[in-house]
């Protein structure tokens, strides 16, 4: 196909605004998929197509609409993902970005916004939802026009769920966006913008032909990793796989390329063909670094190996997922393992637990810190426990975060920012009544349930978003947990000074309820170094007999014996007291945190 | 073959039942009392080869054995192998100066009164008919039909007994001198409607519990009672003209020895099993007026679960327990470890070695012997 027949394009949006429903009425209107089929087959393919093999789902769908090819790319939804966005939407030359016309621009509206605006986008701004009584258009399109610097007259209105103004948007694609511009005759180059494992075929690469043509059975490099594979097959989605002779520039496409390692393409990487390759890579590649670390831990111990063959598993289609082997003392043996952010972390989890049939115990998450010893050395912590207790500095890393918020909100927002020791930036007013504040905040202060909160103390009009800002120096301590004079490794925390008394307190007065009575008094501590900031004692037990045992008794009695002493086998030994595997449960599990 | 020495008769029958009992009774049924003591002796014809000629104890209890229709109790009385002690229990309600004279003259050595408490509110909690004047006067019939071996029950942990509620019922039981006292934490079942009707007050009842055993040990200690079982007292030999006041029935449960139950659903452990008859009375009396056994669940018992038993019933003694009597049902571990903590004492060396809980130990028992079993 020419490149000026073809038009590669993302749908950005806020969640819930409709993308979904806007891709679903494209496919319908343009391949004759029926909306039934069209669910089965695309939206459902992980589960429908792990039947016939084939267990990947389509970044790319490419329809046909008025003699042109329109190359509709995915893009991830989450602000983990900002990266994966970024080549995503690199792989375009424009981008619908839809605003749902009752919600108005919310935060992920505007990041993804100034995403496709970094990456050159055209943008064709589109408010859906008209039919909905309580929309309000004429307002919605103020604000939208004013967001992207364009005039408010050329913001389409549709309602995807009933097809109203689709085909405009068709129309407006091909009218608005400009054809790529590769150059057909250089040495092939193709953006990597996504990729997936299959069981069968490997690791399929879903990329942007920029310059020349690819063909099958061509040997490939990657030239930012070096990795070398064979083009085993080409083709697009349509929407299935559907196999082609060759990629050439301006199109998209996917590549299987029979290696068995997503970690081995990645993300943002530059294809080339071996035998005339090309001189530069695209750029843009950078290598993600996750920023957010927990704790896995089967909670049957006998599910480690489960747990290592899932991780396994989920690392060939995840390559930001990294983890090792953590043992703890708590909790047994498991892994702490690196997301980029939370919801990356929550999706790992939920995979983990749904598709692995895992039962999991998640720590509550901390950030990389970057620590300098007095040594003058520095190292990335990505575990309490790891803390030195020696060190000059700690450095903590930065988000910059906007919340928008109807204005009545305003002070709550500000309330919890600052609780959470943000630093006030700046507040824009997007409309009369919506607001934007723009925040800095440590990436420690939410990673635990700042976006719950968010959303509770502004009855859920709020919307948040945030960008990684850098690493600064934080005035932080590791607060350590003695049970019996013992100190408890998987119970460390680093945590802000001026929080570590109340989160001592709450730590020992937590243990203390859940470590049940032994025969001498257990002291639980909380210290900073050697300084401790809360003591309790579970006092010992003064009676623990049943009244009776007659003949009639003794089974049942005996039996009530074997099963406390199979309990016991079960608790954790720290020094001489016995802790329930519960009692490390309640304080380190995730759930329980955010309680 | 025949070697049991002890042997147990449940008399199920109850005039009313109290809220918080879980034993196997049934409420009135007073013509069926004549067949069922006519189907316990049938039991005992059949399981007869299993005992000695002469048994060392009886214990004929219940449900209110005290409450069989009269001629019938006379007759199982008199019908059971003669015992060096034969213990019956009673409810104080049904004893008269005449049921005491009989029991008497039916050879009854031992009588073990079901007081529980002797405060009316208590009493009352408890759906207990008798009042304490009542508890009294069944206590000073025995003494007068020359019972010189009453055992006096208490329960305590009932809900709205303070401690001093509980002192004043050791101290109402002590000043009658029974030879012997049997003291019981009140166990609620969960589920029933007892726990259910004092659920918050139940709670209340089991925080209190280790002051209550503490206290009821004191008193009873300064009384002149020795704490020889987690759960009983007897009057100390020196204060009893030397006389061992002990239950020999209930200690030959706690030195693991073999023993037969009789009647619905009494348990019989016989070497290497154990069985417990069903706990219903029509097929029960079916079975056995055609000589046939009773329906029975039975329990393997292999010989390291007997040892286990015999380990854990025996650490509710006051006495050293012969390390090699329970070889290889102890962790060694867990020994030394409880050594350490003086919960446990040990004394002399290889064949001759015994264990014992110290005093602190005796209060924990059930923790110290959930630890030590192996």
């Amino acid at each position: 196909m020419p490149q000026e027949r073809i038009r590669n394009f993302s749908i950005i949006a806020h969640i819930d605004h409709g993308k979904s429903t806007l891709a679903d009425r494209i496919l319908e209107l343009t391949d004759t998929v029926s909306g039934r089929d069209m669910r089965e087959q695309v939206l459902d393919s992980m589960e429908l197509e792990r039947e016939r093999g084939i267990t990947i789902k389509a970044q790319a769908v490419r329809v046909e609409w008025k003699g042109h090819q329109l190359n509709l790319i995915d893009t991830p939804g989450h602000v983990d993902f900002t990266y994966e966005v970024s080549r995503s939407l690199q792989a375009c030359e424009g981008a619908v970005l839809v605003v749902d016309a009752a919600q108005g621009v919310e935060a992920q509206t505007v990041a993804n916004a100034y995403l496709a605006i970094e990456n050159d986008l055209d943008l064709l701004p589109v408010l859906n939802k008209i039919d909905l009584p309580q929309a309000n258009p004429d307002a919605v399109a103020a604000e939208v026009a004013e967001l992207i610097g364009d005039d408010a007259a050329n913001v389409l209105r549709i309602s995807a769920k009933t097809g109203e103004g689709v085909a405009d948007v068709l129309d407006a694609i091909i009218e608005r966006f400009p054809a790529p511009a590769g150059q057909s005759e250089a040495p092939a180059r193709a953006l990597v913008f996504d990729s997936a494992y299959d069981q069968y075929r490997g690791v399929v690469a879903f990329v942007r032909v920029v310059d020349g043509i690819f063909r099958p059975r061509e040997r490939l490099r990657a030239m930012a990793q070096g990795t070398r594979f064979e083009a085993e097959e080409l083709g697009f989605f349509a929407p299935t796989m559907t196999p082609t002779g060759m990629l050439e520039a301006g199109e998209v496409g996917y590549v299987v390329t029979g290696l068995k390692d997503v970690s081995r393409l990645r993300v943002g990487d530059t294809l080339t063909v071996e035998a005339r390759p090309a001189e530069a890579p695209l750029p843009g590649y950078k290598e993600v670094k996750p920023m957010v670390f927990a704790g896995l831990f089967p909670t049957d111990s006998d599910d480690y190996p489960d747990l290592r063959d899932a991780l396994d598993r989920l690392k060939l289609n995840d390559a930001a997922l990294v983890y090792e082997p953590e043992t703890s003392q708590a909790l047994g043996f498991g892994f702490r393992c690196g997301f980029l952010g939370l919801l990356h972390m929550e999706i790992v989890r939920e995979r983990l637990e749904r598709e692995f049939d895992l039962d999991l115990l998640v720590t509550a998450p901390n950030v990389a810190y970057v620590v300098v010893s007095k040594a003058g050395e520095e190292v990335e912590v990505h575990s309490p426990s790891d803390m030195p207790n020696e060190i000059e500095r700690v450095d903590e890393p930065y988000i910059k975060a906007s919340v928008i918020v109807p204005k009545q909100w305003v002070g709550a927002v500000m309330e919890l920012c600052n609780e959470r020791r943000g630093r006030f930036d700046h507040m824009e007013y997007l409309s009369e009544e919506r607001v934007v504040l723009i925040y800095e905040l440590p990436l420690a202060e939410i990673v635990l349930d700042f976006y719950d909160q968010l959303k509770s103390r502004t009855r859920g009009y709020a919307s948040f978003d945030y960008d990684l800002a850098g690493y600064r120096e934080g005035d932080l301590v590791r607060v350590d947990v003695l049970i019996g004079g013992e100190s408890v490794d998987a119970l460390s925390l680093v945590i802000h000074r001026d929080s570590a008394y109340a989160r001592g307190r709450a730590l020992v007065d937590r243990l203390r309820e859940e470590i049940p009575r032994q025969f001498f008094d257990v002291p639980i501590q909380a210290a900073i170094g050697s300084r401790i900031i809360a003591r309790e004692t579970v006092k010992a037990k003064r009676k623990d007999v049943l009244a009776k045992c007659y003949g009639g008794d003794i089974t049942r009695k005996r039996k009530l014996l074997e099963k406390q002493k199979a309990g016991k086998k079960r608790m954790k030994q720290v020094g001489a007291v016995e802790v329930p595997q519960e009692a490390f449960l309640a304080v380190l599990n995730l759930d329980e945190a955010k309680r | 073959m025949s070697h049991v020495r002890h042997l147990y008769v449940h008399l199920p029958f109850c005039a009313y039942r109290c809220g918080y009992c879980d034993f196997v009774t049934l409420v009135g049924r007073r013509g069926d009392h004549g067949s069922y003591a006519a189907a316990v002796l049938s039991e005992l014809e059949l399981e007869r080869p299993l005992l000695t000629t002469e048994l060392e104890t009886i214990f004929v209890g219940g449900g209110t054995p005290t409450y069989l229709e009269r001629d019938a109790l006379t007759g199982l009385l008199a019908a059971l192998p003669p015992a060096s002690e034969l213990t019956i229990e009673a409810n104080p309600e049904t004893v008269t100066r005449e049921l005491a004279d009989g029991l008497r003259r039916a050879g009854v050595t031992r009588v073990s009164l079901g007081a529980q408490s002797f405060q009316p509110h208590l009493l009352e909690v408890l759906d207990r008919h008798a009042t304490p004047d009542i508890v009294r006067r069944a206590f000073y019939h025995l003494r007068d039909a020359s019972f010189d071996n009453i055992s006096l029950d208490l329960i305590y942990g009932i809900p709205g007994q303070s401690t001093a509620d509980l002192e004043r019922d050791l101290e109402a039981a002590v000043a009658l001198q029974p030879e012997h006292l049997s003291l019981y934490e009140l166990e609620a079942k969960p589920g029933t409607r007892f726990t259910h009707a004092h659920g918050e007050e139940l709670g209340r009842q089991a925080e209190a519990m280790e002051d209550y055993l503490e206290r009821v040990v004191d008193v009873l200690r300064s009384a002149g009672y020795r704490w020889y079982e987690t759960a009983n007292f007897c009057l100390e030999a020196s204060r009893a003209g030397g006389r061992d006041l002990r239950s020999l029935h209930n200690l030959a449960y706690w030195r693991g020895r073999d023993y037969l139950g009789l009647g619905i659903g009494a348990v019989s452990t016989v070497s290497d099993r154990r069985w417990q008859n069903a706990p219903r009375l029509r097929p029960y009396l079916e079975a056995l007026a055609e000589r046939r056994r009773p329906p029975r669940e039975v329990e393997p018992l292999p010989p390291e679960v007997r040892l286990r038993e015999r380990a854990m019933l025996g650490l509710r003694l006051d006495q050293p327990l012969l390390l090699a009597s329970v070889d290889g049902a102890l962790d060694g571990q867990a020994l030394r470890r409880l050594e350490r903590l003086a919960l446990v004492e040990r004394h002399g060396e290889d064949g001759g070695a015994t264990i014992e809980l110290t005093e602190r130990g005796r209060f924990v028992g059930d923790a110290v012997a959930a630890e030590l079993i192996a």
